[in-house]
């Protein structure tokens, strides 16, 4: 689904992917485990389309097209659902508003019709409680006034009702207690399907006992350095990410 | 000797005077006290002219340079085809200041008047214009009250509650250019209450000069929801006065639609004369290619405890100016007075400009006053944030700006006035966006 070749990029003079290779396939959850500032996040910028980011050199290649060519809304339509580490709120914009245009607006972007209030009322209607998603909330400005761990949900809810084909989430755990961090993990667990991929992003262990990985890259220094299955995570947990934070640069 | 340093007259301010002198050489219309107004304010205009960078109220906007020649009066014209409808309302329609037919099935405790039937009949209302002006000198308002003989008087009885809103639509018709001067008073007497829609129009290709005047008196616990609507012409100036008049227990909300006019300039002179009253001045500025539009207040808590939200939103794209300047004042008596003011522009693009001027100025000691002014372009992050929901740029924006706009129209009471408000923005933007 998802290929990416000795990928390089950059924000201004400054490298932070140098050489990156990954391949995901449908299906699977791949989880990049990583120090902080070894640049997981950009790598989830690069692949969702955030301006300023500039790619120098290799291949990002999603369902056999050119991501890289793609706009942030068209690689939106292509599939690739990017959950923020921290979602941006915007005041005025009705959250309800919100989701029914960006369904839509990628409805048409693919060419497809878009969908009707009663199907799009019917939808949310049944996606939004299983994440704890109210009524006020969906009347609210998007994430105006929601705790931290209602912007989650309400990432999750996204992703939910734009079915996407690749999600990424950056940092889904970060600011949650227990019992949201169950919350999202069932939400995102709730989506595992054969003809989607998940890529977590994650500088703790902590979220994987919720959302099993089938494949765990370390990611260090601009590129990954180790890969294996779920058990490299419980490795990481105590070895730490020192072994790789500097040699590997 | 009177030292009159004044440089010599443009040709539009000798035009405008000789337009003036022409007027009042005419047999006079109505009392005594109204061509003394005239007089007086044909004096101070030959005193003081047009206003100049110079002139603080004025520093935005120079008008004396930006009025280059003024077309003459505007005549009896045909009706032009009446504009869509905003909500459904009691529409007067007024053509170059003249009202049209009046509708004749007004609901109990409402009358409309033509100003030049109240003025031959020496109604006992016209006492109430020009009754509580501004104590500066103000070029339009001057110039209004040098004119004034054209508009319309509406009243509202005590405790009625009238139904239906009230539409005064000001279209400008002419195959020339001209000047238009209307003067229009809204009495709403003790517990009355009145939703009031206010629009001004005319065609795109006429460069006319359009001189709008309104005085609002509430009475005692009236409640009057006032929206203004301007889309004038594009190659229109607008030279807007609104000044009204608060008693006690009253409450006000007005909310300004600026959206044409080559030129434009409101100045809203609101005044509490009763105390525990509530005053909304709100708006929205749209503004594309080289238009100028300048939205002036001023504030006047003279009694206690009364409450005065003011809050503009201005959208700036092209090489359009928008100015703000917005003055509280808090008199020695006004205590317990609640004020906030807020302006805030986007700008789409690098060559807009805005100029912000928030003040306050306090007197009384126990008073909750607050003013801001913000000026910026949209937030990448969050166009980032929507478009990688799936929302191309250009949607994108038009939902940012729409929210940003959005926050001032909420406060619109009225629901049906608030669609209609959000349909012009959201016609504004799809025209913008192609």
């Amino acid at each position: 689904m998802l290929e990416i070749k000795n990928l390089h990029a950059r924000i201004g003079d400054k490298e932070i992917i140098k050489g990156l290779d990954l391949t995901i396939p449908a299906g699977e959850v791949h989880a990049i485990m990583g120090p902080n500032g070894s640049g997981k996040s950009t790598l989830s910028y690069v692949l969702s389309g955030k301006p300023g980011y500039e790619v120098t050199q290799g291949s990002v290649t999603f369902l056999g097209e050119d991501l890289l060519a793609l706009s942030a809304d068209q690689r939106a339509a292509a599939g690739i659902f990017l959950a923020f580490q921290y979602p941006v709120e915007v005041p005025g914009v009705a959250n309800m508003t919100f989701l029914r245009s960006a369904l839509n607006a990628q409805r048409r972007t693919r060419g497809e019709e878009e969908i009707s209030t009663p199907d799009f009322l019917r939808l949310v209607k049944e996606k939004a409680p299983l994440l704890g998603i109210s009524q006020e909330m969906l009347r609210r400005g998007v994430n105006v006034g929601f705790s931290g761990g209602e912007k989650k949900r309400n990432e999750i809810l996204q992703m939910a009702l734009l079915e996407p084909k690749l999600c990424v989430l950056d940092e889904a755990d970060s600011g949650l207690d227990i019992d949201a961090l169950k919350v999202v993990a069932d939400g995102v667990n709730g989506l595992r399907a054969a003809d989607r991929a998940f890529l977590v992003i994650t500088h703790y262990q902590r979220l994987l006992d919720y959302i099993v990985p089938d494949v765990v890259h370390v990611f260090a220094a601009g590129r990954i350095v180790r890969t294996g299955g779920k058990e490299l995570a419980l490795e990481l947990e105590e070895t730490g990410y020192a072994a790789y934070s500097q040699d590997a640069a | 000797m009177n030292a009159n340093l004044r440089p010599v007259r443009t040709a539009a301010e000798q035009s405008l005077i000789d337009m003036l002198d022409a007027r009042l050489a005419a047999p006079p219309l109505g009392s005594a006290r109204l061509n003394d107004l005239r007089q007086e304010a044909r004096a101070a205009f030959a005193d003081n002219g047009l206003p100049t960078r110079r002139v603080e109220d004025w520093h935005y906007t120079d008008l004396r340079a930006a009025l280059r020649g003024v077309s003459p009066l505007a005549g009896d014209a045909a009706e032009p085809a009446a504009p869509s409808a905003f909500v459904e309302a009691l529409r007067v329609t007024l053509v170059n200041g003249r009202p049209q037919t009046l509708p004749s099935d007004l609901p109990p405790g409402l009358t409309l008047l033509s100003l030049a039937d109240a003025i031959a009949a020496d109604h006992p209302l016209l006492e109430l214009i020009a009754s509580d002006g501004p104590a500066q000198y103000d070029a339009a308002l001057a110039l209004n009250t040098g004119f004034l003989g054209e508009g319309i008087i509406l009243h509202v009885a005590a405790g009625a509650q009238i139904p239906q809103a009230v539409e005064i639509a000001q279209l400008f018709s002419g195959a020339e250019p001209g000047c238009i001067f209307t003067r229009i008073l809204v009495v709403v007497e003790d517990g009355a209450a009145l939703r009031l829609i206010e629009r001004f129009e005319g065609p795109a290709e006429r460069a006319y000069l359009d001189n709008a005047v309104i005085e609002l008196r509430l009475g005692d616990g009236a409640r009057v929801d006032h929206v203004r609507v301007q889309a004038e012409g594009e190659a229109a100036t607008h030279l807007g006065t609104l000044a009204t008049t608060l008693g006690r227990e009253t409450h006000y909300d007005l909310f300004v639609l600026t959206l044409g006019a080559a030129l434009s300039r409101l100045t809203v002179y609101g005044r509490f004369a009763g105390h525990d009253s509530h005053m909304g001045v709100r708006g929205a500025s749209l503004l594309a290619g080289a238009r100028h539009a300048d939205v002036t207040l001023f504030v006047d808590h003279a009694v206690a405890r009364c409450e005065s939200r003011e809050l503009f939103k201005t959208v700036l794209a092209d090489r359009a100016r928008g100015v703000f300047q917005g003055k509280i004042i808090v008199r020695p008596d006004a205590q317990k007075t609640d004020g906030r003011m807020m302006s805030q522009a986007l700008l789409l693009s690098d060559d807009a400009e805005m100029d912000n001027k928030p003040e306050l100025e306090i007197f009384a000691d126990d008073v909750q006053c607050g003013h801001g002014a913000t000026a910026g372009a949209l937030d990448d992050t969050t166009l980032f944030y929507l478009m990688s929901r799936g929302l191309p740029e250009k949607e994108a924006e038009m939902l940012l700006i729409q929210a940003f706009a959005g926050e001032a129209v909420e406060f619109v009471a009225d629901a049906e006035m608030r669609e209609a408000i959000t349909a012009r923005l959201t016609a504004w933007l799809a025209l913008r966006a192609g």
